[in-house]
């Protein structure tokens, strides 16, 4: 630079760069990344392997409706499939009103007030406590309580309660992207808070709130650890009926037959694995092809 | 517009005031929860402890409630939770950071378009399915082969700790991931604009911007390893013992709980009650770290 | 006077075998030349110059020399790729996934726009800052020196963060808050404080991509004071819509437009006054006088 023109003293400045050491320290950590993502496709490949080669050699039609048997041979899954999906049916029945309820409650009435802010920090709480504290409320409350006894009832009502947190997280969420234009329209046209919730907010949030249940539903149906505690059995030879008396769920006669030694448990376990993933990528797509068919009018 | 016009000031119809009532009891069923859940467990956790004295309760070292005689100090369960989850937090957190920093700075929408459906795949698993897996595939195929047959068994707090890592891994990726992404984009212009390799913006600028909601993931899936049965109760084993040797096989709180629960154990029994005061324990320890987690993100929230 | 720039010049050692390497001679020779307005010597070229998203074709045929120690400006209605111009001279459109370009880019006689020639490298030597004031949350002395740092700065760090925040007029507001959060400052200052960390890594050329919009007018005069004390020892290309600031600001005008394919391209390049006074281009005549923008 020209000493007359330059108007403050410039001081040697010295750089080094070094851009081929920083870009190789780049390169390493990108691949750092792809292996991480690569253990856990290679995880998810090795579990799924493992389960299709031990139980797909059980996996007959006589394993889908037999019922479980001393011997593996003998064993079937169908008293466990038909509790599950009882208890799934008890789990969306119920959670459907009473969580989009509260998360309507949450959002549109409630606002800001200190009574939400308790509200809103319960529920991420809720949604915290390990789920074999709610099978410790369930049977304190539904099996003795209220003495519905240790039935489908009381394990849907339980894993209802379980999941309701999530599913109301996931609906205010859903309600709150609605744009508030939407409601602004609403009641610029004189309509009350319900109307406008019922007619303008709900059908425009519908596709979150309803992937956020069937979602739950899925999480409920895999649960195991709150019913332990309520008295599922796990060695139901009959069809339970639903107010009454013993059933069990595809979670517990795998864990029971998972704990056993013999390598042909061993097989069966896995075969029933394959039935409850099978029941788990059904509702997964259900969740997905809801969200579809009900997103297709929404265009923001 | 007279006689039949609208009054403009009406009382609420009883229609609207019902739905509101209707809609405040669904959500204080939250409440309602949450009380029942501390009134259950402190009623049971008191009745144990006009039994057996708090002071043996936490300061014990030896747990045995089955056999006699017993002895009823609950650190060796709580050990074995931290043990566990320990290992599973050593797994998850570099596994779950790193491929949030894959999603959020390096992945195309191809890829994004396969990444995440994997996460969520891996966290939609079933915990008994996860569990099997640790006990019939880890720990024989796996472990064994390569620490030896002589230094761990089927069971181990490693091969639990592992897999429970596996399940929150997804936790911990996904939440990053949403933090990162929040991160404004102009934000990472401006140090590209000056020379910064993608690392360096990653590094220096992504994630400490984003640095709280990354904590708090972490935090919570904590909070959702040490919460954690099924996996625990077939992988881990049941011999409570004090130690932090991750090929040894020890017993959580969670997997104690499951144990008597699964037994014939007789519902007002010593044992029985011992359930509820361990689980009055869990319960606190996971209630601190979700109330940390929340904690953390409104303090150290960066401004941008 | 000690002039020395001692960095290894254009070590990078991705670039292929052509170009002149800058050396010191040069350097000393071209702030001759433009001390003494013999001829202003170009630092940045572009020949031929086309920016496309995919197969959207932004900006075509670009072809203009910028003059070093002076701040040319970029002016034309929205949408006709001057931003997309500007981010291509310091490859910052690289980030783009769909993006590329034709022709070449000279910085100094030397080919920015090969293959080889890595873009982290040309963003050390022309900088930017950009519309939206950008600080990182961080506290104003990481912030300036960020940049130094991470290209190996070797020398008295906190000199140099006084040193450039003295040349943006920023130092005398925040000498007592150097802890502080960048982001605390106002809008004027925050811009301030990111040209005080551009200038940190010592580039040649200085991008601003419509620095002021953001900014209140007050704030718009100090950057324009600071911007002509800069271009004494940097070289300036400021887009900008704002026609009264180029009209003040600037040494040279290009005026870009859109044409009928939705491509951006030059339409004039003449010295400001000439621009706005005499233009030569009826398309000119009609953006600077109003009549569409």
């Amino acid at each position: 630079m020209s000493a007359t023109t330059t108007p403050a003293a410039t001081p040697a400045v010295r750089f080094e760069p070094a851009l081929m050491r920083r870009k190789l320290t780049g390169t390493i950590f990108y691949g750092l990344c792809v292996m991480a993502v690569g253990i856990l496709l290679i995880a998810l490949v090795m579990l799924l392997l493992d389960v299709l080669t031990r139980g797909l050699p059980w996996l007959d039609w006589g394993f889908l409706t037999g019922v479980p048997s001393r011997r593996p041979e003998n064993a079937g899954v169908l008293p466990a499939l038909v509790g599950s999906l009882q208890v799934g049916i008890i789990v969306g029945v119920i959670t459907f009103p009473v969580g989009v309820a509260a998360a309507i409650y949450m959002t549109e009435y409630a606002r800001d007030s200190w009574v939400n802010r308790i509200l809103q920090t319960n529920i991420s709480n809720l949604a915290g406590v390990p789920s074999i504290i709610y099978g410790i409320l369930g049977l304190a409350v539904f099996v003795r309580l209220l003495n519905f006894g240790s039935t489908i009832l009381s394990a849907g009502l339980t894993l209802t309660l379980l999941i309701l947190p999530v599913v109301i997280i996931a609906s205010i969420e859903a309600i709150r992207a609605v744009p508030n234009a939407q409601r602004e329209g609403a009641y610029a046209l004189g309509a009350t808070r319900w109307q406008m919730v019922r007619g303008s907010v709900l059908p425009a949030a519908a596709p979150g709130i309803m992937t956020g249940i069937v979602l739950a539903m899925a999480r409920a149906i895999g649960e195991a650890a709150p019913l332990i505690l309520i008295g599922a059995f796990a060695f139901v030879t009959f069809l339970p009926n639903p107010l009454t008396g013993s059933y069990t769920v595809l979670p517990i006669q795998i864990f029971d037959w998972a704990r056993r030694p013999q390598d042909d448990f061993a097989g069966i376990a896995a075969a029933a694995i394959i039935v409850i993933l099978v029941l788990m990528l059904v509702l997964n797509a259900l969740a997905l092809i809801l969200r579809w068919r009900l997103s297709r009018h929404i265009q923001w | 517009m007279t006689s039949a016009a609208r009054p403009l000031t009406r009382q609420r119809p009883m229609s609207e005031r019902i739905i509101e009532v209707l809609l405040f009891l669904a959500a204080a069923l939250g409440v309602l929860t949450t009380a029942g859940i501390i009134l259950v467990l402190a009623y049971q956790t008191l009745e144990f402890f006009a039994v057996v004295s708090p002071v043996e309760f936490f300061t014990g070292t030896k747990w045995s409630a089955g056999i006699k005689p017993y002895a009823w100090g609950v650190l060796p369960l709580v050990s074995g939770t931290i043990l566990v989850a320990a290992i599973a937090m050593i797994v998850a957190i570099p596994l779950g950071l790193l491929s949030a920093v894959l999603l959020s700075d390096y992945a195309s929408s191809r890829t994004r378009n396969f990444v995440k459906p994997l996460l969520e795949t891996i966290a939609g698993i079933p915990t008994i399915v996860l569990g099997f897996f640790a006990i019939n595939f880890l720990a024989p195929q796996v472990l064994v082969p390569i620490i030896g047959k002589g230094n761990i068994g089927t069971f181990s707090a490693l091969s639990g700790g592992i897999v429970v890592g596996l399940l929150v891994t997804p936790l911990i990726a996904s939440i990053s991931d949403d933090s990162m992404r929040a991160v404004p984009r102009g934000m990472r212009e401006g140090a590209y604009a000056m020379g910064a390799t993608k690392f360096e913006v990653i590094r220096k600028v992504v994630v400490p911007a984003a640095l709280s909601g990354i904590m708090a993931s972490i935090i919570l899936a904590a909070s959702r390893a040490i919460g954690e049965t099924m996996i625990v109760s077939l992988a881990v084993g049941d011999k409570p013992q004090l130690t932090f040797d991750p090929t040894e096989s020890v017993q959580t709180m969670t997997a104690f709980i499951a144990q008597i629960a699964i037994g014939e154990t007789a519902q007002g029994s010593i044992q029985f009650k011992s359930l509820f005061a361990v689980a009055a324990t869990l319960f606190v320890f996971t209630l601190v770290l979700n109330l940390l987690s929340a904690w953390v993100v409104r303090r150290y929230r960066t401004a941008y | 006077m000690n002039t020395q720039l001692s960095e290894a010049p254009a070590r990078e050692p991705s670039t292929d075998g052509g170009g002149p390497s800058i050396n010191l001679a040069t350097m000393a020779r071209d702030h001759a030349v433009v001390s003494g307005e013999v001829e202003p010597e170009s630092i940045v070229e572009l020949q031929d110059v086309s920016c496309y998203y995919g197969s959207f074709r932004a900006v075509r045929n670009v072809d203009i020399k910028v003059a070093k120690h002076a701040i040319t400006a970029l002016i034309g209605p929205s949408g006709c790729g001057k931003s997309t111009l500007l981010r291509t001279i310091n490859r910052m459109n690289d980030l783009v996934p769909s993006y590329r370009f034709e022709g070449r880019i000279l910085l100094d006689g030397q080919d920015l726009s090969a293959k080889s020639v890595d873009p982290v490298a040309v963003r050390r030597r022309v900088g930017m800052v950009f519309q939206k004031p950008n600080p990182f949350p961080k506290t104003v002395w990481e912030n300036v020196a960020f940049g130094p740092k991470i290209n190996g700065f070797k020398g008295d760090l906190n000199e140099l963060v006084e040193t450039s925040l003295r040349r943006a007029a920023l130092w005398d507001d925040v000498k007592d808050k150097l802890n502080q959060s960048g982001m605390a400052l106002s809008g004027g200052q925050q811009q301030r404080l990111c040209i005080a960390r551009t200038i940190a890594v010592h580039p040649e050329v200085i991008l601003m991509d419509e620095p002021c919009s953001s900014l209140d007018p007050r704030s718009t005069l100090q950057i324009e004071e600071l911007m002509a004390e800069l271009k004494q020892e940097y070289t300036i290309v400021i887009v900008t819509h704002n026609m009264q600031q180029a009209a003040r600001a600037s040494d040279t005008t290009v005026f870009m437009t859109m044409g009928g394919d939705r491509a951006g391209y030059v339409v004039e390049k003449a010295p400001t006054v000439e621009i706005f006074t005499n233009p030569k281009n009826q398309l000119t005549e009609d953006y600077v006088s109003g009549r569409f923008g």
